[in-house]
């Protein structure tokens, strides 16, 4: 499993970097979508691979930390998802108006010579 | 005890004042005037209240916790020399508020002039009566910075502007000097306090860091009191109303320096390190300020050149590091602030009532004002050292101490030489100053009708002059318990026998002092021809100018090298920024790996792949490397991969124990996939076969090294991943969150307590960001204009709209309704499903999967199938959801909670909880926790449905921008 995760991340990664480097806004956001899916797998991978073993206690019990997977980074990552939802969104809006403001996608504004 | 707080008093009040000031209405002249001078007067009346204690050489203290980890305390300090230092600054104060209630015009903003004033006087007092050196330094800066603001008071002239910048540039360098030179001296003494600093006069002389302290501060203290080199700055000071002329830049700023000096003076002078470094540039700022004094043609140019002189004088005192030389300095130092500050403001008063300051245009003003004349003649002659006025009493000390033998260097052995010279030069330009102004003929042309001023804008000289007499006549009634205060403050043990008297007998320094007034007539006389042909500026030195040096430094910093480097280290193409910092994004992950070494790919035993988990791997790194294909053309491909994407990585969190995750992760998608739908339509088409197939070799070169990077990039993620999942999990803070989740937290969702519990307040901050990214976006799209060509309506709008029209029986709109028919009325009745589903999920959250977040972006999306099903105008139309309020209630709610714990006496944020018994929903988890949750929620609502909804309406922008053009469309 722990190849499988890593190559993934390893390819949504390279998905998203390539994309950020690109001229037009969409492929700039796409990108940082993408990156995101792979740093948010990436956090989430330091709690290590466990299966089957949700965080969630039994009814007024205490929790043995070896026996179910890593809350932490878990809750590490709940917060990225919507902060990367929020950052997505006000990216959207700026280029959106950057592209009404300057009549061009270009991420710098103007077309290269 | 008492009275330390009323020494707090005295610091304070000036700068409530300054508050005061700055609120009131900009001519409002005589309230603003009368609040500084009633508070300079109170100030004085504290000061004059504590003489007492200070007097019997135990000074008042005050002492507050400020930061006691770092062993700061802030620390108020009253001893003899402070004393003195803070009547004069007072004093003058209010001899200043006085006279500048009568100098300044009603035209100008003078509220602000006041506010400025007291704020700087309220600095001043800082710096006199701290009691620990970084207080000084902070005070110090202030100084600066409120001096910076008087100089520029009249900020529409260019001089003024000039004038402060260079004033704030070289004296606040020389405070950061400062700053350095104190922390050095802090860490010598192992203490900033000042009792202590001034306890360890070995510790300090016997460091190796004395040389380098020793030359910051001096570096401070000579920028802060115009000494050569850096004095050029305090001519063009100048150009402040005249008021501050004689308050900053004659009696008190350009005292700080030398007040450091004499208070560090104790603990660091007597070295030969101190004397070659003081004494030299005492001495030249003695001779060249009084020598270019002679030659100004500008009234307030030659004092500014003669306080120049005389702070030299004070500070070549200084430097002689004898106990002697240090009680003239003082001496000096008070003397000094009050001749000078009158004949500042005698000089005001000329400018004032005549409109120029010109030496060559004034002339014979005697007859028109014959008191101020005679003023300033008492206060000139004081200036100049003739016996019966206290500038005489100082020089002769000067003069006596000059005589006396120090080091026995030649420099030493020249000063008696130079002293006299510098002597001769001051009753030069002493006379000229009076001569040139009130004898000789008549004035012509000048730009007022010269008169005497009102009777109070005089009083201050009055007053001063008549303190410069009682010095001069009656010193040991008058001055002498004071300064014997001072001095003994400063030299404790070591204070040496001196006479106040008028008359020592035919000494040394009579004859020098006699010398100095012969020769300065004579030369007055040689002079005199010279100086009335008009020229600017003195002769021999007049190539000599620090300024220009400045300006040129200044010039070369900002217009050649900062462009210089901006062209060679910026640019304003977004991609090589990226790019670097994803170079350097990858550099820092992998720089434990350059310095460490891989420590192999770790030990834990790999756990078996599941085939389904690998093909659906495989389905998702396809999607993500389609959408990287895909998104230059086909926007649309692209974001449906990327959902792809996306899918797979919620999926993953599944499988793999973070149910949490994956709900949150799923619900994200959908509504950033809607977002970014929605964005599609105002994005210029861009069609493949328009552009050529084979792009310029430098666009392929930049791929090929993009596509390097991101294989890098990727691979090393990849890599370092691998190497992490493989590695023992190490003990983390992990345990403790799983230990107390229920316990202390009284959920069963560990992830949940972490956000809404343990870690509330940086959830707090997260919904912050949320709620400024969901306003930061409502503004932006308020303002939105899209692009000419995306404006007209989409094209399968239009054939829907063109086959609505043809038919008669049909309006425009028609069509999709008919084919939403069906979806919309599911759509519709979907609307409470996915609310109860919201509410669900916000209920269990603190024990099973869920939370504020889940059930919030959940009923977000129940709005959203709402517009998409209906249109942006039915829903706008028939729901009202007021985002904004939804937001504010959440914040509040949230903040709320985290109040209230204070009403119980617990820290922000303490949860409290209980299992509450409901009749048909059972047993549910009931914590204070909840409620925060319940302010998340709200908030998530609100923001995620204010962006939606905010860039969902811009389609009926367009469409009312077009309707003006082509008339009656009506989109659905």
């Amino acid at each position: 499993m722990e190849i499988v995760l890593s190559l993934g991340i390893g390819i949504l990664a390279a998905s998203g970097v390539w994309l950020v480097l690109r001229p037009r806004t969409f492929q700039v956001i796409i990108g940082l979508s993408l990156i995101s899916y792979a740093v948010n797998l990436f956090i989430f991978s330091m709690g290590r691979v466990t299966l089957d073993a949700p965080p969630i206690l039994a009814p007024g019990g205490i929790g043995d930390p070896t026996k179910m997977a890593d809350p932490l980074p878990q809750a590490l990552v709940l917060t990225a998802i919507v902060i990367g939802f929020a950052m997505t969104a006000l990216f959207l809006v700026v280029l959106l108006a950057a592209r009404g403001r300057t009549g061009t996608d270009h991420v710098d504004g103007r077309e290269a010579e | 005890m008492s009275n330390g707080w009323l020494l707090l008093a005295a610091l304070v009040l000036p700068f409530a004042g300054a508050l005061l000031a700055g609120f009131l209405p900009t001519n409002a002249r005589n309230a603003a005037a009368v609040l500084a001078g009633a508070i300079a007067v109170a100030g004085c009346a504290i000061i004059v209240a504590l003489y007492p204690d200070v007097a019997a050489q135990e000074p008042v203290r005050l002492r507050l916790d400020w930061l006691p980890m770092l062993g700061l305390d802030f620390t108020l300090r009253l001893d003899g020399l402070a004393w003195l230092f803070a009547l004069l600054i007072f004093g003058i104060g209010a001899l200043v508020a006085l006279y500048a209630r009568y100098y300044m015009s009603p035209d100008d903003p003078v509220p602000r002039f006041f506010s400025f004033l007291l704020a700087f006087m309220g600095a001043m007092v800082g710096v006199v009566i701290s009691g620990n050196l970084i207080q000084i330094v902070f005070f110090w800066e202030l100084t600066s910075l409120f001096s910076f603001l008087l100089i520029g008071y009249w900020h529409h002239s260019a001089m003024a502007r000039d004038g402060a910048r260079m004033a704030l540039i070289i004296t606040a360098a020389g405070g950061l000097c400062l700053l350095v030179g104190v922390l050095l001296v802090g860490r010598i003494v192992g203490s900033y306090d000042l009792d202590e600093v001034l306890a360890s006069r070995e510790l300090i002389l016997d460091s190796d860091l004395y040389t380098t302290a020793l030359v910051l501060i001096l570096l401070g203290a000579f920028t802060k009191s115009a000494q050569f080199p850096f004095h050029f700055w305090l001519p063009h000071a100048m150009a402040a109303p005249t008021p501050v002329s004689a308050y900053l830049h004659s009696a008190t700023m350009v005292k700080v320096g030398i007040f450091l000096l004499i208070r560090l003076w104790p603990v660091m002078a007597g070295t030969d390190a101190w004397f070659y470094m003081v004494v030299p540039a005492g001495l030249i700022t003695l001779l060249l300020g009084a020598f270019a004094a002679i030659y100004q043609q500008d009234l307030k140019g030659l004092l500014a050149y003669s306080t120049i002189s005389h702070l030299g004088l004070i500070t070549l005192l200084l430097g002689l590091g004898s106990p002697l030389a240090a009680v003239a300095a003082i001496f000096h130092t008070m003397n000094h602030a009050i001749f000078k500050a009158s004949l500042f403001m005698a000089a005001g008063i000329i400018d004032h009532e005549t409109g120029t300051r010109d030496l060559r245009k004034l002339s014979g003003l005697y007859r028109y004002m014959p008191f101020t004349g005679t003023l300033a003649m008492v206060a000139a002659a004081s200036m100049a050292g003739v016996p019966l006025l206290n500038g005489f009493i100082s020089k002769e000390m000067f003069f006596a101490e000059a005589v006396a033998d120090h080091t026995g260097s030649l420099l030493d052995d020249s000063l008696p030489y130079w002293a006299t010279l510098a002597g001769v030069f001051s009753v030069t330009y002493s006379l000229r100053f009076i001569l040139g102004v009130f004898f000789g003929p008549p004035p012509i042309d000048l730009p007022r009708r010269p008169h005497e001023p009102a009777h109070w804008m005089r009083f201050p000289i009055e007053l001063l002059v008549l303190i410069c007499l009682l010095i001069g006549i009656v010193p040991s009634f008058t001055v002498g318990p004071l300064l014997a205060t001072a001095v003994e403050s400063v030299l404790g043990g070591s204070t040496p026998y001196y006479s106040l008297a008028l008359w020592h007998g035919f000494t040394l320094p009579l004859l020098m002092s006699c010398i100095a007034l012969g020769g300065g007539i004579l030369l007055y006389l040689a002079l005199r021809d010279y100086l009335n042909s008009g020229i600017e500026g003195p002769p021999v030195i007049r190539g000599l100018k620090g300024q220009r040096i400045f300006e040129k430094a200044l010039a070369t910093l900002a217009l050649q090298w900062a462009p210089a480097a901006e062209g060679a280290l910026g640019t304003r193409r977004l991609q090589p920024q990226m790019r670097l910092v994803v170079l350097l994004a990858a550099l820092a992950a992998l720089s434990p790996i350059l310095v460490g070494g891989v420590a192999g790919t770790g030990t834990l035993p790999a756990t078996p792949v599941e085939p389904a988990f690998a093909l659906m791997w495989i389905v998702g790194a396809g999607c993500a490397l389609a959408a990287a294909y895909q998104a230059k053309y086909h926007r649309f491909a692209a974001l449906v991969l990327v959902g792809g994407a996306g899918l797979v990585t919620c999926l993953t969190f599944v499988w793999l124990s973070a149910p949490d995750l994956a709900v949150t992760q799923l619900l994200v998608e959908i509504v950033t996939t809607v977002l970014l739908l929605l964005g599609l339509r105002w994005l210029p088409k861009r069609i493949e076969d328009n552009y050529p197939t084979r792009p310029p070799l430098s666009t392929l070169m930049r791929r090929y090294a993009d596509f390097g990077i991101a294989c890098a990039f990727g691979g090393a993620l990849a890599f370092l991943s691998y190497c992490m999942m493989t590695c023992p999990l190490p003990e983390s803070i992990s345990r403790f969150f799983v230990e107390r989740a229920y316990t202390e937290g009284g959920g069963t969702n560990i992830v949940n307590v972490i956000l809404v519990d343990f870690r509330g307040f940086d959830t707090m901050g997260e919904i912050v960001v949320l709620c400024l990214a969901g306003l930061t976006v409502f503004a932006l799209l308020r303002r939105f204009r899209p692009a000419p060509e995306s404006e007209e309506l989409p094209e399968q709008q239009r054939l829907q709209d063109a086959l609505d029209d043809a038919a008669p029986d049909r309006t425009p709109g028609d069509t999709v309704s008919d084919y939403l028919l069906i979806p919309r009325l599911i759509m519709n009745w979907l609307f409470p499903v996915v609310a109860v589903l919201a509410v669900y999920l916000f209920m269990r959250g603190h024990d099973l999967p869920g939370g504020g977040f889940a059930a919030g972006i959940t009923l977000s999306i129940a709005f959203v199938i709402q517009y998409m099903a209906s249109g942006t105008r039915w829903v706008e139309d028939h729901l009202r959801v007021l985002p904004l309020r939804w937001m504010g209630l959440g914040l509040l709610t949230s903040v709320g909670t985290g109040i209230g714990s204070w009403v119980f006496g617990y820290p922000f944020l303490t949860s409290h909880f209980q299992y509450l018994d409901l009749p048909v929903l059972g047993k549910i988890p009931l914590a204070t926790a909840l409620l925060f949750d319940l302010g998340v929620f709200a908030l998530v609502v609100g923001a995620t449905v204010l962006i939606l909804i905010a860039l969902a309406h811009q389609s009926l922008r367009s469409t009312r921008a077009s309707q003006a053009t082509e008339g009656g469309e009506r989109w659905r």
